[in-house]
């Protein structure tokens, strides 16, 4: 399992204020990875491999505008796979720049994108559209779980570098 | 069932699936682990039963939450429910508004602070040091996140320590996580009278 990975893309500098100040969340600070962990590489992907889960965390990465998490992510796609499949998923899923023509696939992106941009206008109708897209509750469930974390885990990296300079 | 809410209040709601909920009689061994279901302890929400469809995530995501929202020392709890009230009105999630709205209310034994927040959304305009808070957790919450330099300056204008000012990035930040569950896979309600 990766560790300090928000310590690492935040830049927090051992003996530096923030980092003193973090010993007091070093539970909170495992957890963090533990939740990595989680929803990138998990023991049970389901519909959801690996590879597809680190490039669409890349994706988003890229949305936050954070480019430090979305090499992170890009590093961990090829990590996961190789071969054509991974190098389509680098090209259509992990650059905010192109959408990917399969229908399930489409669908996914089209949902980490609301959830990662506006999550504030999902609505029912795109769970029902992942539904008809294939995709069962759990697989919903996971998705989601992703999208969110890797939504926690920019705004944590974002807010620690934001606050080291004036510590 | 009742109409769903769309508007901010600190009322108590109940929250509705989209999704079909985990059966508490079919769980496997490795869900029921992650929802925290013991003999003694068999309540569990239609939100938790919902996310034990990926049990992986919720066993780690329980612990966490609950260590930035009421870990001991640092920020204050009130001003940690602030931080998750600003991330929840960014990202419209009725249902965690309420839940936090309500906390904030209760600790701090004022409605006042709210009920702004709740009438002029991320525009509020609050007393000097809570305005600090929830423009940090708020501008923290939009995509990108838009914090700058002068936010920063703000919460440590206002007294925040260097822990003070980490526990609101964490809160706010979980908030990020929670209303992107709450508010994409299911709807608030008004419990049945």
């Amino acid at each position: 399992m990766q560790t300090d990975i928000i310590e690492r893309l935040a830049g927090i500098g051992s003996g530096s204020p923030l980092a003193e100040a973090l010993k007091a969340r070093a539970e909170i600070m495992r957890l963090s990875d533990a939740s990595h962990e989680a929803v990138l590489r998990p023991k049970t992907p389901g519909g959801l491999s690996h590879a597809l889960r680190a490039a669409l965390a890349a994706r988003m990465a890229a949305w936050l505008g954070n480019d430090a998490l979305a090499a992170h992510y890009r590093a961990l796609l090829q990590e996961a796979g190789s071969g054509q499949a991974a190098e389509d998923l680098a090209a259509t899923v992990a650059t905010t720049e192109s959408l990917p023509a399969e229908r399930r696939l489409a669908a996914i992106v089209r949902h980490v994108d609301l959830v990662t941009r506006e999550p504030r206008e999902a609505t029912r109708a795109d769970i029902e559209a992942l539904r008809a897209a294939g995709l069962d509750e759990a697989d919903i469930v996971r998705l989601s779980e992703l999208a969110a974390f890797v939504n926690y885990q920019a705004r944590v990296i974002a807010g620690f570098r934001c606050l080291q300079d004036v510590m | 069932m009742s109409e769903p809410v769309h508007t901010f209040t600190a009322e108590p709601l109940q929250w509705s699936p989209y999704l079909t909920p985990v059966r508490l009689d079919e769980a496997t061994p490795e869900q029921l682990d992650a929802m925290k279901v013991t003999p003694s302890n068999k309540k569990v929400s239609d939100y938790v039963l919902t996310l034990a469809h990926d049990p992986e995530s919720l066993a780690v995501r329980s612990p966490l939450f609950n260590a930035i929202m009421y870990g001991r020392d640092g920020l204050s709890r009130a001003e940690r429910e602030l931080g998750a009230v600003g991330a929840s009105i960014v990202n419209r999630c009725v249902y965690c508004a309420s839940v936090h709205a309500a906390q904030f209310n209760r600790l701090t034994e004022r409605t006042d602070v709210i009920a702004r927040i709740f009438a002029d959304g991320p525009a509020a305009e609050l007393e000097e040091h809570q305005q600090a808070i929830f423009d940090f957790a708020v501008k923290l919450s939009e995509t990108p996140p838009a914090v700058t330099h002068k936010d920063a300056v703000a919460l440590r204008d206002t007294g925040l320590s260097a822990l003070e000012m980490a526990d609101l990035v964490l809160s706010a930040a979980i908030f990020g996580w929670a209303n992107r569950l709450m508010h994409t896979l299911g709807e608030p309600r008004r419990p049945s009278a």
